[in-house]
């Protein structure tokens, strides 16, 4: 029989209501992947074999009996930030501890009641707070790539992005059909630059946060990682759609995305904006970045040169709004109601030694930063000025659509790099997210779709802006980039 | 904007983070370092401007003022490091 963990998440679904193979013989043959993959991968911090194969075996009968759902039989895995019911969910953070939800995310149950089955929890940057997955408390995560320097295979391990850096590389290994992430500044298109897939970030609003762990809450968002622009769009339409536990999820009808996959580009108007042309950026990206106009192009689409004018100001105004919002959402742990409890003097000692063994440093540092900026005498001065900016930068695009439809860059300025070597250095960590945080500022939609390979041989992505809640047109001109690019699956199993 | 070390022992209180000095030492250059990145805020006129609250223009939708959920102290318990009938245990807080 063929590899069933190679097929993309529609030939699988083909596959089943074709009766090919059976729900339980494919989730059997990710637990087996995983199996073999995970002590090298680390993308899974949870496998859930058991709870896979029963629902794997309900998805069974429903195939038998013709009442299959949507992603009937279908096996993902879910971002260890998503709570799942009575199964463990540590956001990969210590101070979460053993910590099992007794309630489900609404992202995740809308996937499962399609009929979706669950293999796992998948690892992440501690809260999502990391841009390479080297922040997580179970480790980081290794990506399936390995580049090629001076015509030498190299071993180094890489990272798979961050913060989804689990879900970007269990896309990529093959172990799952695709995965739940979160995205607020990159932490789903950059993960899915660095491997080879595809990412998502809806419209602020398109999916429901409850029961996400909160990061920062007026800029992450739900969305899908998966292997191909089809994929992404099936999964994004059974995660989004109104929730009445979340007032920002909007109370908006989700498109048939994947009907719109095949519609094409004729007429649409791409904007290039100037300022992503950003100081240093490397020449293998512009001409990644040439390359995806004239895909476009060919495809009938007109190519309008923009301006972002606020765009250099997205990231250092992300680093203000970003860490206040984390302050405020972390000050929940505190060892009383749930999770790690490290015992004090008295209460204040309970909450300061619980945090000091609890968080890792890079959250420590967001914190600290999020309550310096928002203490007594600074208000005005950091979050309210960010808040501006963001309104700047969010007119910026809406001055641009009145000229463009949507907006093609480049997703990150570099390819894969080793572990460690951005570690040292807080700001250069974050210039990762450089092309991918104005649309969380501005809230808009944004997908990730793999364009080319790096000198070094490794996968690097294209980034496509769209208008709010107009993802169709972003699955259409990333299914053009996607047809001329072709698919880059992970080139040798050296886990297995 | 440069942080001293005093400044970040406040913040740290503050955060209810217990640091060691060496952490102490260390966060002083980065948050110096993140602050005085974060200062180029400063070029951009804001006057006018005001703070962004919302993606699209949409009203926040509102719901009957009645009790939709509850009658689960075991749930919110089941997670608590330390409990005693239905209430959360913490260390003696008056005298």
């Amino acid at each position: 029989m063929t590899d069933l963990t190679k097929l993309t998440l529609a030939e699988a679904r083909d596959g089943l209501v074709a009766k090919k193979f059976s729900a339980t013989e494919l989730t059997q043959a990710f637990i087996k992947a995983i199996d073999a993959a995970n002590p090298h991968l680390n993308a899974y911090v949870l496998p859930t074999p058991e709870h896979a194969l029963a629902q794997a075996k309900a998805s069974d009968e429903r195939l038998a009996k013709g009442t299959a759902r949507p992603l009937e039989g279908l096996p993902l895995g879910n971002k260890d930030l998503f709570c799942t019911k009575g199964i463990r969910t540590t956001a990969c953070s210590r101070i979460l501890d053993d910590f099992k939800p007794t309630y489900e995310s609404t992202v995740g149950q809308n996937l499962w009641d399609a009929g979706a089955v669950m293999l796992g929890k998948l690892n992440n940057d501690e809260f999502a707070m990391g841009s390479s997955n080297e922040t997580s408390a179970f480790g980081p995560v290794v990506n399936p790539w390995r580049r090629t320097r001076h015509g030498q295979k190299d071993n180094a391990k890489l990272v798979p992005g961050g913060s989804s850096g689990g879900s970007s590389a269990a896309v990529s290994a093959n172990l799952c059909l695709g995965a739940t992430a979160t995205d607020t500044g990159g932490s789903i298109r950059q993960p899915a630059a660095l491997t080879g897939t595809v990412g998502i970030k809806p419209t602020y609003g398109r999916c429901s946060r409850w029961g996400i762990v909160a990061f920062a809450s007026s800029l992450d968002q739900a969305g899908p990682i998966a292997k191909t622009v089809r994929d992404s769009a099936i999964m994004l339409r059974h995660m989004a759609g109104p929730d009445a536990k979340d007032s920002t999820c909007v109370d908006l009808p989700v498109p048939d995305y994947e009907a719109e996959v095949a519609r094409g580009v004729k007429g649409l108007r791409v904007g290039v904006p100037k300022e992503y042309r950003v100081d240093g950026m490397s020449a293998e990206v512009d001409a990644l970045w040439q390359k995806g106009i004239a895909w476009l192009k060919d495809a009938g689409a007109t190519i309008h040169d923009i301006s972002l004018p606020h765009t250099k100001y997205a990231l250092p105004a992300y680093y203000i709004v970003a860490p206040a919002e984390c302050s405020s959402n972390l000050a929940r742990y505190d060892g009383v109601r749930y999770g790690l409890r490290v015992p004090g003097k008295d209460l204040i000692d309970t909450y300061e030694a619980t945090r000091a063994a609890g968080f890792g440093k890079e959250v420590k540092r967001r914190v600290l930063i999020g309550t310096y900026v928002l203490s007594a005498g600074y208000y005005d001065a950091y979050y309210l000025k960010a808040q501006k900016v963001r309104t700047l930068i969010k007119r910026d695009f809406d001055n641009a659509w009145s000229d463009v439809d949507v907006v093609l860059t480049p997703t990150t300025p570099s390819p894969a790099f080793g572990f460690g070597e951005k570690a040292g250095d807080p700001i250069a960590m974050y210039l990762e997210d450089i092309f991918t945080v104005t649309v969380n500022m501005a809230g808009l939609p944004g997908i990730s779709v793999p364009a080319g390979l790096s000198g070094e041989g490794t996968p690097m992505g294209l980034q496509l802006i769209g208008k709010p809640f107009d993802e169709g047109t972003l699955f259409r001109a990333a299914q053009v980039i996607e047809s001329a690019a072709g698919r880059f699956p992970v080139p040798e199993r050296w886990w297995a | 904007m440069q942080v001293d070390e005093a400044t970040v022992r406040r913040i740290a209180r503050l955060a209810r983070i217990r640091i060691t000095d060496e952490e102490a030492k260390a966060l002083e250059g980065e948050l110096s370092g993140i602050l005085a990145w974060v200062e180029q805020l400063g070029e951009v006129n804001t006057d006018n401007v005001p703070p962004m609250t919302r993606v699209a223009d949409m009203k926040l939708r509102k719901r009957e003022d009645v009790v939709t959920d509850g009658e689960k102290a075991d749930d919110i318990i089941a997670n608590a490091p330390m409990t005693e009938d239905h209430y959360f245990v913490v260390p003696k807080v008056v005298e």
